[in-house]
């Protein structure tokens, strides 16, 4: 009998190595198939213990995480490996639960998706995630930010809508611009608060959400259909970022 | 004949009085004339015969004084160590109370029943303990002497001339089922002594010389004999009115009994409570607080207090009572209490003052009417009354001047008069000032200024003019007259203010009292009712007082403390714990545990106790007037009978719940179970046939099978996720945001969350663009877009517009979702946000819970939701959210 012929190489470079630490073998199951068809390099991890470990001896580019494990809590798995890396984690949550991931994100996670989802949907905040990961790498700052009808000048702080310009006061602008450093990925209340307004705002979240009605009104043509200020109820806002995610 | 029969309703007490002392523990008393007679040798001897019997008896304390065969008795007994207390150097065996208590014997024997507990115990008397061991189902054998009864304290006084301290209260010899009587001739019990027999302690060697006379005993003897016979009579009555035998049964009589400061009262007391258990009469004794009260010396008001409570112990009532005269508030009260006789002691005052200011004994004879009159002499001249002393504090002497002033005023007055007027009205100017002085001042300056007005009217307007001469001896009458009316006249107004500070008081009291149960009426929650019971207290109790309340175990802990940050020490606790188990009044000023800071009052309600009301008086002789402390007592029944319908009314809530909890159970069971079914029918069937054919179907047909799982199990998330919504709002676990936010930005939200949904329908959004913020929790609303949208989608065709509305009308927002479907089915409107309700649409598949959902939301929000038709079909589904509270945060500045 002869070998069966290798399979063909058909990416020429290896694809991102992820970490997927989830306690349920289903869930398991349909993201491996899922994953390696995406071409990512996968390694599983059914406990918190086994996750923290690979993540230290596989150097991963991505790690998703279940917030449920059996061993450790999925918060303090985040905290120990934020104490060393910066690796882009993507939370697994239940859905509902809010506060589990404004925790999660607060305690530095970058993004979250809730069970259950679409592999399309897990797939897209894998890629924002893994592409802020490689801008923070490379330490470019972007000189202009377009998406749509939006652009914005970051070196001439000049804000246009379909060309025609739109003034922002300056906290609307840090805002915004703010938004625009983590284009694609969500950002807690806490999180925008505390870097826009500075530390003791930061459990005010109705300055923020007068802010950012102010600033929706000016930059989208339809506020209630928005498509670059995503609200998440409960959670945070999103900028919807350039097309392609 | 109805005498024949037994009264029913005596039969009926009877009856429950045998019922309570079933759960009761029986008392034996062994009765004797003195000591020495073989009370506790007759008590052993009994115990033995017991114990052979086989019943569990043990010594709690036995005094055997070393005599050999009372010991030699005592032997084989199980005996209960004593409790060590140290006291003053010496090392006092006391009984162990909670030893018995623990032990729980069938009988106990507690010699001594008089005996004074060491200080630190819980009881102060051994009485309490017996009591409380009776209350404990425990039966006790105890031994007293005659002289020990409360009762006869006074006549044994008399006959041996030793005033005996340690007293048994009447009321607790009562209790007892069995009097055996322990007796001994005197001169048998003189030949015991003379052998040495008989215990004498050292130091009362020559007392009890005096004691153990002849003449002495006999009478003694006799006393015992006598007081055993009226409790045999007693019993000899039950048993006749038990079994219908005798002719007449005498009405039952109350004894009012009044009583003064005078240290001749307790005698008082105690003759009434003589003349009451003879007569099988209910015995009041009742004290009249007359304006005096207020100016009587701290001695003699304790002294009042301490008959009060003498009497509390012999099983009186007391009452006090307040008025201008003795004599008509006496006789008030005991024609409304029926009262049939009238004890009250010979007046001490002297003849000449009966004559002016007449004897109560006199205007209560010409009043009395039907009511006998006993009026009881005291042994030797009793101690007169002590004379009012002056009001200690300062005198005050803005209230001279103003009594200065105002003859001034009266002479100028008249001075203009003098040429026009007569001297007899100049005196009129004159009375009139001291009336004036009356209303506002106290006695002294009123006879100032009554005295000043006779001086200066001499002086300046009776001739000879600017001299206290007198020129005509006519004149000494009109000035005697003046100063009389004067007096009279201050004496009358200062009566009246002193009344009426005495009725604010107890208007205050009264008022703070029906303020404290209207307000209790009007309130629910337990805490709330603590709250207000505290503030009322405070307002007519000074002190700390702390409201206890039981935890699942029965633990006591403080529930809630005024002042805030009051705490009980352990000891304070303890006497808590007991009050809240044993229902009664204890600590400081009480009998038991009066070592403790606070004054402890069970709060108990008909159904039992319900906490305990702790008070640490600002002063710690606050409470000691029984007055006071039933005061505090009608509060914390208030208190607890308003906490007890607070607790019913949430049992009652809870059950409510629980019933209905279990009904929504049962349906969603029965609607869910179909529901979750069918999708899971499908997605098994789908999943199956691409398990175990994928390669005879075409792709075709795989993609089909495919999207009908993904399509059921989608289905599926959303009836899962509506009923865990649902369940999270029913159990009132949601715990609601609210922040101000925008409302389009979450409609934003649920907008896109529905892309797919919503891909070939124009939404069409009105929202004003100066809409203020909204308080919402963002995730909830969310939800209500969500299935708001859900349902229009659902409900109307595809491609058909979907408008969604919000404006500003008043304090609300108005929301509108509305679709260009078929609408509700008519009077289906409200039926929409039941539970499981679907439109009438068969070819639609909801969860049926989308409105119910919405409608719990909208309602905790404080807005209201409402469905209707649209004209020009469709439906419209409107609610509102409250705009209250939602303005912009302050100091929010740009820059």
């Amino acid at each position: 009998m002869a070998e069966p012929p290798a399979p063909p190489e058909t990416i020429s470079t290896p694809g991102p190595v992820v970490v997927l630490i989830e306690d349920a073998p289903e869930i398991r199951r349909f993201l491996r198939a899922t994953l390696i068809g995406h071409g990512y390099r996968l390694v599983e991890a059914e406990t918190g213990r086994e996750g923290l470990q690979a993540a230290e001896t596989r150097q991963p580019d991505l790690i998703i995480l279940d917030l449920g494990l059996p061993d450790i809590d999925g918060l303090e798995v985040i905290r120990r490996l934020r104490g060393w890396t910066a690796v882009p984690i993507v939370v697994l949550s239940a859905r509902g639960q809010e506060a589990d991931k404004v925790a999660a994100l607060d305690a530095g996670a970058d993004d979250y998706v809730g069970k259950p989802f679409a592999v399309g949907e897990l797939l897209a905040r894998m890629r924002v995630s893994l592409r802020h990961a490689e801008r923070t790498v490379r330490d470019v700052e972007e000189q202009a930010y377009k998406a749509g009808d939006l652009m914005v000048d970051l070196a001439r702080r000049r804000v246009t809508v379909s060309g025609q310009d739109v003034h922002l006061t300056p906290i609307e602008y840090r805002l915004l611009t703010t938004l625009i450093k983590h284009a694609g990925k969500v950002l807690t209340h806490k999180q925008l608060l505390k870097e826009v307004w500075g530390r003791p705002y930061d459990d005010q979240p109705h300055y923020l959400h007068v802010f950012m009605n102010q600033l929706r009104r000016k930059i989208e043509s339809d506020p209630a259909r928005p498509h670059h200020l995503l609200t998440e109820p409960g959670v945070g806002y999103r900028l919807a970022g350039p097309p392609g995610d | 004949m109805s005498q024949h029969r037994p009264d029913p309703d005596a039969l009926l007490a009877r009856a429950k009085e045998e019922e309570a002392r079933k759960t009761q523990g029986r008392l034996k008393l062994f009765f004797g004339a003195a000591a020495g007679v073989g009370k506790t040798y007759a008590m052993l001897e009994a115990a033995r015969a017991l114990r052979a019997d086989g019943v569990d008896v043990v010594v709690g304390i036995v005094e055997t004084h070393g005599r050999a065969e009372t010991a030699a008795l005592a032997e084989g007994l199980p005996v209960l160590p004593p409790r060590l207390v140290e006291y003053r150097g010496a090392t006092l065996q006391e009984f162990d109370l909670d030893a018995a208590l623990a032990r729980r014997p069938a009988v106990i024997l507690v010699d001594e029943l008089a005996h004074t507990n060491a200080e630190g115990s819980r009881h102060r008397k051994r009485w309490q303990d017996v009591l409380e061991l009776l209350d404990a189902g425990i039966s006790v054998y105890t031994t007293l002497n005659v002289q020990h009864v409360e009762s006869l304290n006074d006549v044994v006084a008399k006959i041996t001339g030793v005033v005996v301290r340690e007293t048994v209260p009447d009321s607790a010899l009562e209790r007892a089922d069995e009097i055996e009587l322990v007796d001994l001739p005197p001169a048998d019990l003189l030949e015991r002594l003379q052998e040495g027999k008989v215990y004498v302690p050292a130091q009362a060697q020559e007392a009890l010389h005096n004691f153990f006379r002849k003449g002495n005993l006999i009478a003694l003897r006799e006393l015992a004999l006598r007081h055993t016979a009226e409790r045999v009579d007693a019993q000899m009555q039950d048993y006749m009115r038990d079994h219908a035998i005798g002719k007449t049964w005498p009405v039952t009589e109350r004894i009012l009994v009044c009583v003064s400061p005078s240290p001749f009262s307790p005698q008082l007391v105690r003759a009434g409570h003589r003349l009451a258990h003879r007569l099988g009469a209910e015995l009041i004794v009742a004290y009249v607080e007359t304006p005096a009260h207020a100016r009587l010396a701290p001695a003699d008001r304790d002294r009042v207090t301490q008959t009060l409570r003498l009497a509390e112990s012999l099983g009186a009532e007391t009452v006090t009572l307040s008025g201008p005269t003795m004599s008509d508030e006496i006789l008030a009260y005991a024609r409304e209490r029926n009262v049939s006789k009238i004890v009250i002691g010979k007046p001490g005052r002297s003849l000449w003052r009966r004559i002016v200011l007449g004897s109560i004994v006199d205007a209560l004879v010409r009043g009395s009417g039907e009511i006998d009159i006993h009026v009881v002499s005291g042994e030797g001249a009793p101690a007169p009354l002590r004379p009012l002393r002056v009001q200690p504090h300062a005198p005050d002497w803005a209230a001279y001047g103003l009594a200065v002033a105002m003859v001034a005023v009266c002479t100028g007055v008249a001075w203009l008069m003098f040429p026009h007027v007569s001297l007899s009205n100049l005196i009129m100017v004159y009375l009139l000032g001291v009336v004036g002085v009356a209303t506002r001042a106290s006695r002294g300056p009123t006879v100032l200024a009554s005295v000043l007005s006779v001086l200066i009217f001499d002086f300046f307007f009776v001739p000879p003019y600017l001299s206290f001469a007198v020129s005509d001896s006519e004149h000494l009458i009109t000035f005697f007259v003046m100063l009389v009316v004067a007096l009279v006249t201050s004496g009358l107004t200062v009566r009246i203010r002193a009344q009426v500070e005495a009725a604010r008081q107890r208007e205050r009291r009264i008022s703070a009292l029906y303020g404290m149960s209207r307000k209790l009426a009007s309130v629910r929650g337990v805490d709330d009712l603590l709250e207000i019971a505290l503030r009322h207290m405070g307002e007519v109790f000074s002190g700390q007082i702390a409201l206890l309340l039981p935890d699942e175990s029965g633990r006591l802990a403080p529930r809630r403390v005024a002042p805030e940050g009051m705490t009980l020490g352990a000891t304070e606790m303890g006497v808590a714990q007991w009050v809240f188990e044993h229902r009664e009044v204890a600590g400081l000023g009480t009998a038991t545990l009066p070592g403790a800071r606070a004054l402890c009052v069970p709060l108990a309600g008909p159904r039992g106790g319900v906490g305990v009301l702790a008070i640490v008086p600002g002063d710690a002789r606050a409470f000691e007037s029984p007055e006071a402390l039933h005061q505090l007592e009608t509060f914390a029944n208030q208190t607890a009978l308003a906490i007890e319908r607070a607790q019913l009314a949430d049992e009652a809530r809870r059950a409510e719940v629980r019933v209905e909890t279990e009904r929504m159970r049962n349906s969603l069971l029965s609607s869910v179970s179909h529901d979750l079914r069918t999708p899971l029918a499908t997605i098994i069937g789908a999943s199956s046939g691409l398990l175990d054919g994928a390669e005879r179907l075409d792709s075709a047909t795989r993609r089909d099978l495919v999207r009908s799982i993904h399509g059921e199990a989608s289905h599926l998330d959303r009836l899962v996720n509506s009923l865990l919504e649902m369940t999270r709002l029913e159990s009132g676990a949601v715990a609601i945001r609210q922040e101000p936010q925008a409302l389009d930005g979450v409609l934003g939200a649920a907008l896109q969350r529905l892309e797919t949904l919503l891909r070939d329908r124009p939404v069409r959004v009105e929202f004003p663009a100066d809409l203020p913020l909204v308080p919402i929790d963002a995730v909830l609303i969310e939800q209500v877009f969500l299935n708001l949208l859900d349902n229009a989608t659902r409900y109307s065709p595809a491609g058909s517009p979907i408008d969604v509305s919000a404006k500003v009308a008043g304090l609300m927002v108005v929301v509108e979702v509305s679709d260009r479907g078929a609408g509700f089915a008519p009077g289906d409107e409200q039926r929409a946000f039941e539970k499981f309700y679907r439109g009438h649409s068969a070819r639609v598949r909801g969860v049926g819970l989308g409105l119910a959902i919405c409608q719990a939301i909208v309602e905790i929000h404080g807005g209201t939701i409402i469905a209707e038709n649209r004209p020009g079909g469709g439906a419209t589904v409107r609610f509102t959210l409250p705009l209250a509270g939602s303005s912009t945060p302050p100091g929010l500045s740009d820059g």
